[in-house]
């Protein structure tokens, strides 16, 4: 069997339109700079009647040129895909193939796509994104790699292969190589080639994208539990407490990330238990959160508070004991028939630290937030009202500075993604044969003057999808300071 | 001001005491100890040999009064061995009696000996300071004139085709991590056999195989342009995002403001606005951040170093860490926090000066 190119038969005569198109929407983009620069810009002319109408002008008609060049490469661009879906690697080469192992990503992305626009009035803030270019691009970048990450790592749908069997013959050979003596049932290429341990790049990637999308967005959520409910009291209460937290945030907001990692992530220090002792200590703060935000609102209301607590925290409790208790590490507490779930030793370590490091930042934005807040008239009205100081700080507070909280949530994601990447890189916490990202640019660099193959593909992976986090902040940042 | 910077720093010297004494405790925890002494005696120690090796030479103290003596508040140790001989932490062991010193820390000038590198730990950190010090100054000249052209071009007209094409420039840098962006530079322009280099080489442009070298080990003796252009460009890149965004915000802020109003209907012509009364204000805003980003680019030079094998401050955290250098790493560390703070407290000062509407009393 043949080595599959790029395109395919469906490039000889796709190819020359994209590169002519991409070439025009280069030229007007660099054209629409130098112009927005030298000349003054859009001119607006007043006409006789009073109306307003704009001169165009070279600047205008760059303007006009970037946007239909630019929708004119989108549409080649999708209609790659849309052919590869139908036709495969046979029609399209290795994009074709791509598309085609990507078709359930495609399809669950054009259903949320087509029911969040169509709901978008009724869906709130997320509703109001789809009003945005920037936000929806950025949206779509995210939600391919979520959609990728899930269907590969939970239905096995996406991959081609196994991320780690070896196939003879394959190390590192380039993109669309056919496999030698492919059996039947076999996906017969490695479409985006094999690495230095003849093992599918393709597969990789999106098991990849498996861990970084189940680790990014929960470290972050527990950063944020943190945060919230130290930077709450500490903005609200301000005086001894503030000066206090604020310090121990500075202080590890001081350290240098990458030292801390060396310091927290090395095998002697897992052996002391000290990073078991940290996720005890730090993922009680989401129990205590739920637990202070329930009671403070019912606790007028015993016969009702009573029981809701009991089953929260009761159902909580168990998945927290379970989180942190591993038999054989130090924190054993659970039996083990108990034990609800087993986080690999190496995860749970890399998640405290990522959690330890993000906690302090989220900290100090809610504590200026709560500052900002509590001089506020409708806290003064709670007070008025005699509410207690946690009700007034959780549900008085905490809702109105929702905002500028979502758009940091989403940046942070993206800046856990960078930073797991960085763990990744240096080599500390997930094991080496682990299909992330970060680590597997750590095994490419090795031979990067080399092969380039293995090591582009997470590394361009992690670019989108942190861009696409940065975009999805940005627009909802834009939609938010509409109301 | 005087009694503001006094209390600054006074905070400075807790949080640097508080960090070390972190460090210092995790790294003397007793299985990074026990590996500690296998590395430097022999792999096959058993545990009371460790266990001797380590009390020895001080190891097995109370953490506190080791950590005294590395600040030099407490006396060193001092073994008598069954020979008769007597080592010391102060001392070499044919030092005549009377002149042993019983002191040797930080407060004493002696920062300690790193058993890797088998030197001075004071002359070591100095010395890999001035090379990332390189770096770093490069780093700046590039990134901060980079982004204070793109922030104030992007923000003198919000909203303008410009303005977006700028705007995705500097999102996109901040979403490309330094391993990501250093990866794909070294795979465009440093690969012989990939990007644009075995273009170039064909046609007879460039004298070498790549137009730049993936590796800037050489760039401690000798900076080229060749060899120092990739993580430069790397570091700049991921840095400059952040405060281009800055500087636009700060900008936009500004061309709303009425005093921009006022010189418009006066009929000041479009140059001359942004120029002379926009730019000023604009740039109070992104000093802070250039300074604030400086711990950043901290980081960023950890990773270029270790990826373009520049044997720098950076490269030197990394072996420090990863072979449990004690008294490395706590010089590494000191170092480092006190660049954090020292340049958060020129950010606040520098920030009272340029801006005259705040005053601290």
């Amino acid at each position: 069997m043949e080595a599959l190119t790029w395109t395919g038969p469906l490039g000889q005569f796709l190819d020359p339109i994209t590169y002519a198109l991409a070439a025009i929407f280069l030229l007007a983009v660099v054209a629409q700079i130098v112009l927005g620069v030298a000349s003054s810009g859009e001119r607006v002319v007043t006409n006789p009647d009073g109306t307003l109408s704009s001169a165009g002008g070279a600047y205008g008609v760059s303007t006009l040129a970037t946007k239909w060049s630019g929708l004119a490469l989108v549409v080649v661009l999708l209609g790659y895909v849309v052919i590869g879906v139908i036709g495969g690697p046979g029609t399209a080469g290795i994009v074709g193939g791509m598309s085609q192992q990507l078709t359930p990503v495609w399809i669950a992305l054009i259903a949320t796509f087509a029911v969040s626009i169509m709901y978008k009035r009724k869906l709130g803030l997320y509703g109001k994104l789809f009003d945005s270019t920037v936000g929806m691009i950025g949206f779509a970048l995210v939600m391919f790699w979520v959609f990728g990450g899930i269907m590969a790592g939970l239905f096995d749908w996406i991959a081609t292969h196994d991320t780690l069997s070896q196939v003879s013959g394959m190390k590192n050979k380039g993109p669309g190589t056919p496999l030698r003596g492919a059996e039947e049932g076999e996906y017969a290429w490695y479409l985006l080639g094999g690495d230095n341990l003849a093992r599918d790049v393709f597969t990789r990637l999106f098991k990849g994208a498996w861990v970084v999308v189940q680790i990014a967005p929960l470290a972050t959520l527990f950063a944020f539990m943190v945060g919230i409910t130290l930077g709450l009291p500490a903005g609200y209460y301000g005086g001894r407490l503030d000066t206090f937290l604020s310090f121990l945030a500075n202080l590890i907001l001081a350290f240098p990330v990458i030292l801390l990692f060396y310091l927290l992530v090395t095998p002697e220090i897992v052996a002391t238990g000290i990073p078991n002792y940290m996720a005890t200590v730090l993922f009680i703060f989401p129990l205590v959160f739920v637990a202070v935000l329930l009671n403070s609102r019912y606790y007028t209301q015993p016969s009702f508070r009573t029981p809701l607590l009991v089953v929260v925290l009761g159902v909580l409790g168990w998945i927290y004991l379970s989180l942190i208790s591993d038999a054989g590490t130090k924190v054993a507490v659970l039996p083990e028939f108990l034990d609800l779930f087993d986080i690999a030793p190496g995860i749970l370590v890399v998640f405290v630290s990522v959690v330890f490091v993000n906690a302090p930042t989220v900290f100090r934005i809610v504590r200026g937030l709560a500052l900002d807040i509590k001089t506020r008239d409708y806290v003064a009205a709670a007070q008025t009202r005699g509410e207690g100081p946690w009700y007034i700080m959780l549900w008085e507070i905490l809702p109105n500075a929702r905002g500028p909280l979502i758009v940091d949530f989403c940046l942070r994601i993206g800046y856990t993604t960078i930073l797991l990447g960085t763990l990744g890189f240096f080599g500390l916490g997930l094991e080496s044969e682990s299909p992330d990202w970060g680590t597997t640019i750590n095994t490419g660099r090795q031979l990067i003057r080399a092969y380039v193959h293995p090591l582009l593909p997470p590394a361009i992976s992690l670019m989108t999808l942190v861009l696409g986090l940065n975009l999805l902040a940005d627009g909802l940042r834009e939609e938010s300071l509409k109301d | 001001m005087g009694l503001f910077i006094l209390r600054r720093l006074g905070v400075m010297l807790l949080t640097a005491i508080c960090l070390t004494f972190i460090v210092f405790f995790l790294t003397n925890l007793y299985p990074n100890l026990e590996k500690l002494a296998k590395t430097q005696g022999n792999f096959r120690m058993s545990d009371e040999a460790v266990a001797s090796w380590l009390g020895d030479r001080g190891y097995t103290d109370n953490t506190f009064l080791k950590y005294g003596r590395w600040l030099g508040v407490a006396p060193g140790w001092v073994t008598e061995n069954e020979d008769g001989t007597v080592t010391g932490q102060c001392f070499a062991p044919d030092t005549p009696e009377g002149e042993r010193p019983t002191f040797c820390g930080v407060l004493q000038g002696d920062w300690g000996y790193s058993l890797v590198f088998k030197d001075e730990v004071g002359g070591l950190v100095v010395k890999r300071l001035v090379d990332t010090g390189k770096l770093m100054g490069l780093v700046l000249l590039v990134m901060v004139p980079m982004a204070l052209i793109v922030g104030v071009l992007a923000g003198m007209r919000e909203g303008s085709g410009l303005d977006r094409s700028l705007s995705t420039f500097s999102i996109a840098t901040t979403a490309t991590p330094e391993y990501v962006s250093g990866v794909v530079l070294i795979a465009l322009l440093a690969s012989s056999k990939f990007g644009i280099s075995p273009v170039l080489a064909e046609a007879g442009w460039i004298e070498g195989k790549t137009l730049f070298s993936g590796s800037a080990t050489k760039a401690s003796e000798d900076i080229t342009f060749a060899n120092f252009t990739l993580p430069v460009v790397t570091i700049a890149l991921y840095g400059m995002g952040y405060i281009a965004r800055m500087t636009r915000a700060s900008m936009t802020e500004v061309m709303t403001a009425q005093y921009i109003r006022t010189a418009r209907l006066k009929g000041v012509s479009f140059r001359n606005i942004v120029l002379k009364h926009a730019l000023r204000n604009a740039l109070i805003a992104p000093f802070t951040v250039i300074m604030l980003q400086i711990p950043w680019l901290l980081n960023g030079v950890v990773i270029v170093e270790t990826l373009f094998n520049y044997k720098g401050f950076g490269w030197l955290l990394v072996q420090a860490a990863g072979n449990n250098d004690i008294e490395l790493l706590l010089a590494v560390s000191v170092v480092s926090v006190v660049v954090v703070l020292v340049t958060q407290l020129i950010s606040d000062i520098g920030y009272v000066f340029l801006n005259p509407r705040i005053r601290i009393s």
